[in-house]
């Protein structure tokens, strides 16, 4: 036998040895290239990695956390749709998270995730990112790695030009890029044109609590507003939105949108209309949304309705917006570390349209007009032009910078990038993406101080790259070395959903704030259980209240009778562990709802309503300890007419 | 071949193990008798052992930040209420006074235990239970189930401490 076995390992051993051969031979152009490669993007068991990067799940309305160098996935924050194994949108405590006008919305597409700043350096406290579909701003506090407070966006529709931060961030932004009619009404939809809105909503962020609150809305041209960029530096204070469908077409926009030789990028000065709305400008108008907060105390959501929004006519506030004409209905609006230059991918185009700050406020100083939209004065073109960049490529879509003056620009329809030198325009690099790149990301490449070193492109097509999962196939990062003059492709990695927009920072600057338990001292949670002498089950009637604990590893209690058929009952589960990384879950036979998973000193609530008679177990969702296959217990159900009174018990 | 022989002795003996038990379950169907039985036999051998929960070791200060505590003659009885309401909240799930539960009960812990050896075993479970000899036996004796580190404080595991006085 034994001989038998050495005989097979010594064939699979040649076997090894000689495909290993086999590729490097195949390989041999990139093969020392590739064993670098692999390298720079190992971290070693046990290590960290250098970078956190938060990168939009798209359709699949989450963020998830990915290490860089690495390309591994550490975590899947739910933001706008229901996640079953995190209960978010499924326990009484998230489900409010999810309230908008419309009633509950479990989905959302999630596009462009952008991090607080300080003084336009990123500073780790929060991550924002917008819904698209049904206008949303979630706030994800990186203290816990949770969405805290979701905020609904009035008079909104495709919120896509969001959610970008100022410097300091004053102000999250949420463009709108549907137009649609303000306020909402019965209206013939040919009658678009010079009838709908384009809302431009300025979110005030407090500096203490982070509470987001639309301070204004811009009711502006119904133009499509694509993406957004805050100025840095000399331009803080203004913000940039690049315009399409400036024809207002209402119908196959394909073609209807794509008549103007330029469309615009809109330069909306913020202080100046802080100022007037400050000083009482601006109108008040009826409205309803949804304001959604979660309380880290109480681990609960509450949703509140709020009735009113300020809006402000451009018109109102002279020599506070302008369009600055930009070819081809430009879709990234990128402004560089210097605050100076404003870059417009015109999507149709060959060529990259870089503005000048400068030139532009000369421009409004000299009033070098070329006519105005709907009021808003139109800036020559010539007049703020700073350059253009020609790179050959097709299809230009968004671009970020490092820390050296160099800029990176995606190419969807030719899928590159291009490294271009900012001031001189000159290309200087191209290496093609696998497939049909969409946003880039350079770790606050958005910012005045960019760590550069790394870039990551967001494909849209996988095609041959993985092995094959059926009709549906990931979409991908790929991951370039910037250090050198050239680029160079190190890593590709699957994604969640589709990678619109994803934003980098140091992992120093995050994970010695990252919290690792609930004081349970602190929970404030209505139906919390912080100490297991006050374990009761309480019945109002046809509802039924749990008041259970858990802990390694045992629920108290872990034996309930007096439960009847037709009875709504709430187990409000507190995990009494106060160590890190020992959560607990649970659920029940029969629940129509996800399990719960309780971090420590957390308390959470899950709803089950008893359909047949009988005894039914529960048990801990989340491998807890040794005994974890013990944690489990029994809940008696009895007929409707019963008369079992209510009784609990734990090693009795 | 050697090695196979044992397995099949093995496995023979785990097979008539299992008749056996089949046998005693056929006097009744109560799992309650059964276990009653089970524990029977298990204390013949135990009288030869003392059991962990049991052993005196007032000198033994455990492994952990814990090196010296002095105790006064009198008990501080503003410091052992603010113990019993940490106890209360931290470690009522698995200690119940004067009743083996999930650990053993706290009281007269301090006639078989040295407070040092209490307070390190509330702020080092981890490092205890595989480091001090005494802890890895309580861990066997108590099924495995791990003192869970409830991250108290050195001020309120030492309250706790004096809230044990009391009992």
């Amino acid at each position: 036998m034994k001989k038998l076995n050495y005989f097979i390992m010594t064939i699979i051993g040649f076997t090894a040895l000689l495909s290993s051969c086999n590729n490097q031979g195949k390989g041999a152009s990139s093969g020392a290239l590739a064993s670098s490669a692999a390298e720079k993007v190992y971290v070693a068991p046990g290590e960290h990695d250098e970078f956190y990067a938060f990168i939009s799940g798209g359709f699949s309305g989450q963020l998830s956390v990915y290490g860089l160098p690495s390309g591994r996935l550490f975590k899947v924050i739910p933001v706008f749709s229901q996640d079953a194994e995190k209960a978010w949108g499924y326990n009484e405590e998230t489900k409010p998270m999810l309230n908008t006008s419309h009633g509950f919305v479990p989905w959302d597409d999630a596009h462009h995730p952008d991090i607080s700043q300080t003084n336009g350096e990123l500073d780790g406290r929060y991550v924002f990112i917008n819904g698209n579909n049904t206008p949303r701003i979630a706030k994800v506090d990186l203290s816990v790695f949770e969405t805290t407070e979701i905020i609904e966006i009035p008079n909104s529709a495709g919120n896509h030009s969001s959610a970008f931060v100022t410097e300091n961030t004053e102000y999250v932004v949420a463009g709108t890029r549907f137009s649609v009619p303000v306020p909402q009404r019965d209206m013939p939809i040919n009658e678009y044109k010079g009838n709908f809105k384009g809302a431009l909503s300025f979110l005030s962020v407090n500096p203490d609590d982070g509470r987001m609150n639309i301070e204004f809305q811009l009711l502006m041209p119904g133009f499509d507003y694509d993406l957004s960029h805050p100025g840095r530096g000399n331009s803080h204070g203004w913000f940039f939105f690049t315009t399409y469908n400036t024809e207002e077409a209402n119908s196959l926009l394909e073609v209807n949108a794509s008549q103007n030789d330029k469309d615009f990028i809109a330069a909306v000065n913020w202080k100046k209309i802080e100022e007037y709305v400050k000083g009482g400008g601006g109108t008040k108008m009826p409205a309803n949304y949804a304001h959604n907060v979660y309380d880290d105390n109480t681990h609960t959501a509450t949703s509140t309705m709020k009735k009113e929004v300020l809006v402000v006519n451009p018109v109102d506030v002279p020599g506070a917006i302008f369009y600055l004409p930009t070819p081809k209905s430009p879709h990234g609006c990128d402004v560089d570390p210097t605050g100076e230059y404003i870059v417009g991918a015109g999507k149709l185009s060959a060529d990259l349209t870089v503005h000048s700050f400068t030139k532009m406020l000369n421009a409004i100083e000299n009033k070098k007009f070329d006519g105005e939209a709907y009021g808003i004065p139109i800036l020559k073109f010539e007049d703020v032009l700073a350059g253009t960049v020609s790179s050959g490529g097709l299809g230009p879509l968004h671009t970020e910078f490092d820390a050296a003056g160099n800029a990176y620009t995606t190419f969807f329809i030719s899928s590159e990038v291009v490294k271009w030198k900012v001031g001189s325009w000159e290309v200087v690099d191209r290496q093609p993406c696998f497939y049909s790149v969409g946003h880039l990301m350079v770790p606050g490449g958005n910012s005045r101080k960019p760590f550069g070193k790394y870039l990551v492109a967001m494909n849209k097509i996988t095609k041959d790259r993985y092995l094959p999962t059926g009709p549906e196939v990931t979409q991908s990062a790929q991951l370039y070395d910037i250090t050198g003059e050239k680029m160079e492709l190190l890593l590709d990695f699957p994604t969640i959903g589709e990678p619109h927009y994803a934003a980098g920072i140091a992992a120093d600057i995050i994970k010695e704030r990252s919290r690792k338990i609930f004081n349970l001292t602190d929970n404030k949670h209505k139906y919390a259980t912080t100490s297991d002498a006050d374990v009761k089950v309480e019945r109002n009637g046809k509802e039924v209240h749990v008041y259970m604990t858990t802990i390694r590893s045992h629920f108290n209690p872990d034996n309930i009778e007096g439960i009847k058929v037709g009875d709504k009952v709430y187990f409000h589960v507190t995990n009494l562990e106060q160590d890190y990384d020992v959560p607990h879950g649970v659920s029940i036979i029969g629940a129509n709802t996800s399990e719960l998973l309780i971090m420590p000193g957390q308390t959470e609530t899950f709803v089950w309503e008893p359909k047949q008679v009988g005894v039914w177990p529960f048990y801990c969702t989340d491998f807890c300890s040794a005994l974890h296959q013990e944690m489990q217990g029994y809940v008696r159900v009895s007929p409707e007419n019963s008369n079992i009174g209510l009784s609990w018990s734990l090693g009795e | 071949m050697k090695m196979n022989n044992y397995h099949l002795l093995i496995l023979f003996s785990v097979l008539l193990l299992g008749c056996g038990e089949k046998e005693t379950k056929k006097e009744g169907f109560s799992v309650e008798r059964q276990k009653s039985a089970t524990e029977q036999k298990v204390d013949v051998p135990e009288t030869n052992t003392v059991k962990a929960s049991e052993r005196i070791e007032l000198s033994n200060k455990g492994v952990g930040p814990i090196q010296s505590v002095v105790l006064n003659a009198e008990i501080d009885q503003a410091m052992a209420a603010e113990g019993k309401a940490v106890y209360d909240q931290m470690c009522l799930a698995c200690h119940r006074v004067g009743k083996k539960f999930i650990g053993p009960p706290p009281n007269n812990i301090l006639q078989r235990r040295s407070p040092e050896w209490v307070m390190n075993m509330i702020l080092n479970p981890d490092a205890m239970v595989k480091e001090d000899p005494l802890a890895k036996d309580l861990l066997q004796e108590f099924n495995g189930s791990p003192m869970a580190n409830q991250s108290l404080t050195e001020v309120q595991a030492r309250a706790v401490l004096e809230y044990f006085r009391t009992l």
